[in-house]
């Protein structure tokens, strides 16, 4: 009976989220921007804009090999360490945002390269129709690929009350034979090769693979070693992509709604 | 000093026989080192414990030699670092009766021998010789993970049983190895802090800490005061949410759904408050060799007041959660870990504590601000059940509350604005330690020209898990979920 008291004590602390935007996000560190515009270019001599080497310890940062060169910033290599907007303040920034997944990995690239759009309107069709059947009863098989555990904690938290994903229609199932999403983090370890394979192919189809943190996505500062892969990709392309290192329970969120297509309309952008 | 370790130079012939002598005259084992050679030699350094310090003995395998003496004969507790050595650097450590793989089942003769410069692209993975016998009649194995109900990282544990009870039980841990230390060897020594962050997610703080205070050793310089204040409240902040991870396992394992449900909040609560501070919800980012990487985003007296009407809505949910009997009848009894068996192995953390062994590096060999700032160890709790461990995470999370509070308050009304201190890269070989939430963290780093050479950390995760077997004694199915949740070990540590 205590207890049944202590569970109304504080309410419904649930998120809006995606019918409301959460001001959660507006707190902590969610995704690097590039600066725009981008001081890129050293217009007197023409030269390299300076982006120091070593600046980032994944190589996330690219300079566009045309004459505009723009600099742009992969999120998916991203760990969001800051050594670029400690090192170069003028050009990179942390932004508030948890909206980050996304369904290709040029998605994933800030400021977008030419053509991503058309390229990921058209991912986004197929997956449309492949997911249409699941309708508003989704069940999710989390794998752990080879993640250092953080990735976990998070993914744990979308069932507490705050988050709740049950209320969205999702559910974590014990069995792939049952699931319909398969959330694979960590960089995708020789250990983990075959079980990876054999639980994608014990789920039914129409199945979704996400790819759940910057490990999963590109390996991040872990991957590629001798027992590990850059990412889980080169094993099975995924079909959403979530960076992060960890990702943020709202970016969880983000990822497992682009899959399903349920993000309301103007939230549609990647 | 963490770093001042004494090393004690000898014979391969000799290593096991001093190890064991050491441990009968009361050291603790803690660690056995392997570290190759560009020259085909491999270093070997047992790490032993008294209680205020840590002895080395080192001995040279020359290039060619591939056997030595096993210390597991004569010192149980290395049994798992020898299955670890042999995997990664080949050697046979010579009457180690159970030398099966542990974090690399491999084929092949190309090994990672972390140390030396060149290692392996890829190593091939044999799985089939693993040991999966059982015997006797009606006896059966129930293989449990690598992927199995919930959301947990991977590790296979297979179960052998006639059918209710556990009497056997095996660990494989390889499906998460990364080779991480092998990685570190790529990295400049300021990069690798992010490594170190990224070895065991949950307890990132603890790792940084354990990394950049070894670099600080060599380079002989010790952090400025508002830099180490700051490493302890979000050290101990990581505590709480690790040791919380571990009660919300235990409550949604018990079907207390009103108890899971308010510590989800709870923790939600920690996490946001440790983003505000530093940006990161894990405080990766936080800590760097010299200091900090700045002064907290948030006030310290706004950060202080929300984590009292945190530390408020704890105290009354776990008090209530503490006096369900439907919950705790779960725990008593279960998984006990004798006292024993914890001694012999020289277990560490809450799992140590647990069973009655007062170790805890904050209080033994005390590093950063943990000197001057009031806490108590939980001891008192010698039963090694689950209850026992649960315990001492509770009194853990109330002297963490505490210790960040402190720390907080200090913070608060110091005018010194020193956050980091330049950490010029100095060579050597040094060991730092730390107590993580999983318990003794312990880093052995050497540079060499500028260049790591060798990064092994030890986790506490890695040392426990080696007697999780011992806990099964008599207990059933249902119990395993409170024993695993009650360890509260991170598979990441385990597997490197």
């Amino acid at each position: 009976m205590p207890w049944v008291l202590r569970g109304l004590r504080d309410g419904v602390v649930t998120t809006r989220y995606p019918r409301r935007p959460d001001g959660y996000g507006a707190l902590f560190d969610g995704a690097i921007t590039v600066l725009s515009p981008a001081p890129a270019v050293d217009r007197q001599t023409g030269g390299d804009p300076e982006i120091p080497a070593g600046l980032c310890p994944t190589g996330a940062i690219f300079v566009d090999d045309d004459s505009a060169q723009t600099v742009r910033v992969d999120r998916g290599r991203c760990i969001l360490c800051g050594r670029c907007v400690e090192g170069r303040p003028d050009l990179f920034a942390f932004v508030p945002d948890t909206e980050t997944a996304g369904l290709t990995r040029t998605a994933l690239v800030v400021p977008p390269s030419p053509g991503t759009e058309e390229e990921t309107r058209a991912v986004r069709s197929e997956l449309a129709r492949r997911v249409r059947g699941l309708r508003r009863s989704i069940h999710i098989r989390h794998v752990d690929g080879g993640s250092d555990g953080a990735e976990e904690a998070e993914i744990s938290a979308l069932t507490g009350p705050i988050y709740d994903i049950q209320r969205l229609g999702m559910f974590f199932t014990a069995s792939p034979r049952h699931a319909d999403i398969l959330l694979v983090t960590g960089v995708g370890t020789a250990g983990m090769t075959e079980e990876l394979r054999r639980t994608l192919e014990a789920m039914p189809d129409p199945k979704v693979l996400v790819a759940a943190g910057t490990d999963a996505v590109s390996g991040g500062l872990v991957g590629p070693t001798y027992a590990s892969l850059g990412g889980i990709g080169a094993l099975v392309p995924p079909d959403v992509y979530v960076p992060g290192s960890p990702p943020s329970p709202f970016s969880l969120l983000h990822g497992l709604l682009l899959a399903l297509g349920l993000l309301p309309d103007d939230r549609r952008t990647r | 000093m963490t770093g001042a370790a004494l090393t004690v130079r000898m014979a391969p012939q000799e290593l096991a026989e001093a190890v064991a002598q050491e441990v009968r005259s009361g050291r603790r084992f803690v660690a056995l080192v392997a570290t190759a050679a560009d020259d085909g030699s491999t270093a070997l350094q047992a790490v032993l414990a008294s209680d205020r310090d840590l002895t080395v003995l080192a001995c040279q395998l020359p290039p060619g030699v591939r056997s030595y003496p096993a210390l597991t004969p004569l010192v149980a507790a290395a049994a798992w670092y020898e299955r670890e050595i042999h995997d990664l650097f080949g050697l046979v450590p010579s009457g180690h009766r159970r030398l099966d793989p542990l974090v690399l089942p491999r084929s092949g003769e190309d090994l990672p021998r972390p140390g030396a410069r060149r290692g392996p692209v890829s190593v091939e993975l044999d799985v089939t010789g693993l040991p999966a016998h059982v015997v006797g009649q009606g006896v059966f194995t129930i293989p449990y993970g690598p992927v199995r109900s919930g959301v947990f990282e991977a590790v296979e544990y297979l179960v052998e049983t006639v059918g209710e009870e556990i009497p056997h039980l095996r660990t494989r841990v390889y499906h998460k190895h990364r080779g991480i230390e092998r990685r570190f060897q790529d990295l400049e020594p300021a990069d690798a802090v992010l490594l170190a962050e990224r070895v065991e997610g949950t307890a990132t703080v603890a790792h940084a800490l354990a990394f950049s205070q070894a670099l600080e050793q060599l380079a002989d310089i010790s952090v400025p005061r508002p830099a180490a204040l700051l490493r302890v409240a979000h050290a101990e902040l990581e505590r709480i949410a690790t040791h919380l991870d571990s009660v919300i396992r235990h409550t949604e394992g018990a079907g207390q759904a009103v108890a899971n449900a308010r510590l989800h909040v709870h923790k939600e609560r920690l996490m946001r408050l440790r983003a505000r501070l530093c940006g990161h919800r894990f405080g990766r980012g936080v800590v760097v060799p010299g200091g900090v990487s700045g002064p907290p985003r948030l006030a310290p007296s706004e950060a202080n007041g929300e984590l009292g009407a945190l530390q408020g809505a704890l105290r009354a949910d776990l008090h209530a959660l503490m006096t369900t009997p439907s919950f705790l009848d779960r725990l008593r009894g279960t998984g006990a870990v004798p006292t024993q068996v914890a001694t012999d192995h020289g277990a560490v953390g809450p799992v140590g504590r647990g069973s009655g062994l007062p170790g805890d590096v904050r209080a033994d060999r005390p590093y950063g601000a943990y000197g001057h700032l009031g806490f108590e160890v939980a001891t008192g709790h010698r039963e090694g059940d689950a209850l026992a461990r649960q315990r001492v995470r509770l009194d853990e999370i109330g002297q963490a509350l505490h210790l960040v509070r402190q720390a907080l308050d200090e913070l608060d009304e110091t005018s010194d604005d020193e956050w980091r201190r330049p950490t010029p890269v100095v060579d050597g070989s040094v060991l730092s330690s730390v107590e993580a939430p999983q318990g003794e963290l312990l880093y052995l780093v050497e540079v060499t020209e500028g260049r790591l050479t060798r990064v092994k950390p030890r986790t506490a995760s890695f040392h426990n898990l080696a007697i999780f077997h011992e806990a099964f004694r008599g207990d059933i199915f249902t119990d395993f979920v409170f024993i695993e949740a009650s360890f509260g070990l991170s598979m990441a540590g385990v597997s490197g």
